[in-house]
């Protein structure tokens, strides 16, 4: 029997419920009214696609957007190999020289206010004399998101049980056999799960991409962020609905990932 | 040699690549904010001098040394403007984290005691907002906040106000949006601690005669001091740097020091005013950044 002292109350279930609706009634109103027909955000016209159809009109709006994508992609996917190689030497490279000021540079960026990281890495760039655009915001997400890329992976490995490449190595693999076919595989969904918020995170990025970007390449959250300044309009909605899809989707394949990895690393436990 | 220390070596050479990456994009581009900082101001592309021109060797750069000046800092600590940005950033998130704490509190201590298998299920409804895009969140409010929206409107309805409130461009607004995008930062930590508690201490607390008040007051909550202090700096150290929620939902007649770094570089083009107020910034959050870095160590150290 569950003692007074430990029992849900009425109370904890109240404010976890209040909480999650905080979390998302506003993402709600905000993807039904994405399919409001009135032009006026505010009054409810009926249902409509006609923002969508707009969006997709929007030349400019496109072209922000496949910047976005772009630069998504490609930051998440050096940013997990860069993470995955950073957490690997974390995690299983014992002690080395600069070992702290290495799990500094990997864990600061975490928490840095991003005016900081955006005014100083365009003040690199300017001083390399580096042409703005696609290459130079991509590299900056870059360097952000591996970060997180190194802590999902990292915890990973830690948790991961050493004994199976140790054996691996014991029948006669060398140390890059054993991690290609018996580490690697194991970490794998972490990996996907890394990529994936990597590609989220750039994805969302307003302030380091103003710093980083060169005229004429806009990635598609500055340009919602320069609507937004002026006012809300419907069209809005719609690409913050599109967003919030995509993002879905991520998440659902992100979690197929990671639930995958934790029945594979029970699996791998009673070897 | 153990198999563990043959893997070691290659795992450290894995580790140069993401090394020079970091020491590159993350260390050296400190340097110049540093070095910009310390210059004058120019009308001219990059604009500040000296620029450094590594090309004409050692006379060059030594003049160019001898051009550094503290002017900019001088500045910073002379304009009350940036002075008093600062201190509206300290309040701001000294005022957000409590508010963060008083909320998150209550929803990471419920969902501790949820049933195992739906504790699981909270943790993915925290997280998830988390992964949708902040600025995006900060819209949803904007679209509920503005003069005609959707909690004017309701409160009309209601006849609780007789005519619309002016919500947006106040600091409500703005402790609002910080409360909503760093929530999942103070819960996630809370829980962590919380979810970890033995049980048993609270029965024993109980069987001594505590009331419930009184054995949450004396035993979980010094027990989630590690949580709380965990939370605490993981919303404090980026809300103060925050420069999107404040610019979009607080008003423009007081600017937290990130908005002022953003409008000396992007409307006034003084580029070294805005790296001296981002080594400023920096300076103001080494504290809690090494505070923090304790804290993980000893929660690492703790759990192991």
């Amino acid at each position: 029997m569950a003692s007074t002292a430990t029992r849900l109350t009425r109370f904890n279930m109240t404010s976890l419920a209040a909480g999650l609706a905080f979390l998302y009634l506003p993402i709600g109103i905000l993807v039904i009214y994405s399919f409001n027909a009135s032009r006026l955000v505010t009054v409810w016209g009926g249902w409509s696609l006609r923002w969508y159809h707009e969006f997709f009109n929007d030349r400019a709006m496109l072209e922000a957007a496949w910047m976005s994508l772009s630069v998504a992609a490609v930051s998440a996917t050096l940013a997990t190999l860069l993470g995955t190689l950073a957490a690997v030497g974390l995690a299983r490279g014992e002690r080395f020289r600069g070992r702290a000021l290495f799990s500094g540079m990997l864990y600061s960026p975490l928490v840095m206010p991003e005016v900081i990281s955006g005014l100083s890495l365009l003040l690199l760039f300017v001083a390399l004399n580096a042409e703005r655009g696609f290459w130079t915001v991509t590299i900056a997400h870059t360097t952000l998101t591996m970060c997180f890329v190194t802590v999902v992976v990292q915890s990973r490995l830690t948790a991961l049980d050493r004994s199976l490449e140790e054996a691996a190595m014991d029948l006669g693999c060398d140390p890059v056999r054993a991690f290609l076919l018996v580490t690697l595989p194991l970490i794998l969904p972490a990996i996907i799960a890394g990529w994936m918020l990597a590609f989220t995170l750039s994805l969302d990025d307003v302030v380091i991409a103003s710093f980083t970007t060169g005229p004429g390449s806009a990635t598609l959250p500055i340009r919602i962020y320069s609507e937004v300044r002026l006012g809300v309009k419907p069209e809005i909605n719609a690409i913050c609905t599109l967003v919030i899809a995509l993002i879905a989707v991520i998440i659902v394949i992100a979690s197929f990932a990671s639930k995958l990895s934790n029945a594979r690393g029970e699996s791998a436990a009673p070897l | 040699m153990s198999a563990r220390r043959i893997f070691a070596r290659p795992a450290r050479l894995a580790a140069i690549a993401p090394y020079l990456w970091m020491v590159l994009f993350f260390l050296v581009p400190f340097g110049f904010v540093l070095k910009i900082s310390l210059s004058q101001t120019a009308i001219a592309q990059p604009p500040y001098t000296p620029v450094f021109d590594f090309t004409e060797g050692r006379a060059a750069l030594a003049a160019a040394f001898a051009q550094l000046s503290f002017d900019n800092f001088r500045l910073l600590i002379s304009d009350n403007l940036y002075i008093l940005s600062y201190l509206r950033s300290l309040v701001v998130a000294v005022t957000s984290t409590l508010i963060l704490l008083l909320i998150g509190y209550p929803i990471a201590y419920g969902m501790a005691r949820l049933p195992q298998r739906w504790q699981g299920v909270a943790m993915m409804l925290v997280i998830v907002p988390f992964w949708t895009s902040f600025l995006i969140r900060i819209y949803a409010w904007i679209n509920i906040l503005q003069h005609d929206g959707l909690l004017n409107q309701i409160l009309l309805a209601l006849h609780i106000v007789s005519a619309p409130v002016v919500w947006l461009s106040t600091d409500s607004a703005m402790y609002l949006g910080i409360v909503y995008s760093y929530l999942p930062f103070m819960i996630l930590p809370l829980y962590a601690t919380l979810s970890k508690l033995d049980a048993s201490l609270l029965e024993a607390a109980g069987d001594l005669g505590a009331s419930p008040l009184q054995a949450f007051w004396l035993v979980t909550f010094p027990l989630s001091l590690p949580g709380v202090g965990a939370g605490a700096l993981l919303c404090f150290i980026p809300v103060v740097g925050e420069f999107v929620i404040p610019d979009l939902l607080a008003g423009s007649n007081s600017l937290m020091i990130g908005q002022t770094l953003w409008l000396e570089f992007f409307t006034n083009k003084d580029w070294p005013v805005a790296s001296a107020a981002a080594v400023a910034l920096l300076l103001l959050l080494v504290p809690p950044l090494v505070l923090y870095d304790r804290l993980q160590r000893r929660q690492l150290a703790a759990n192991r």
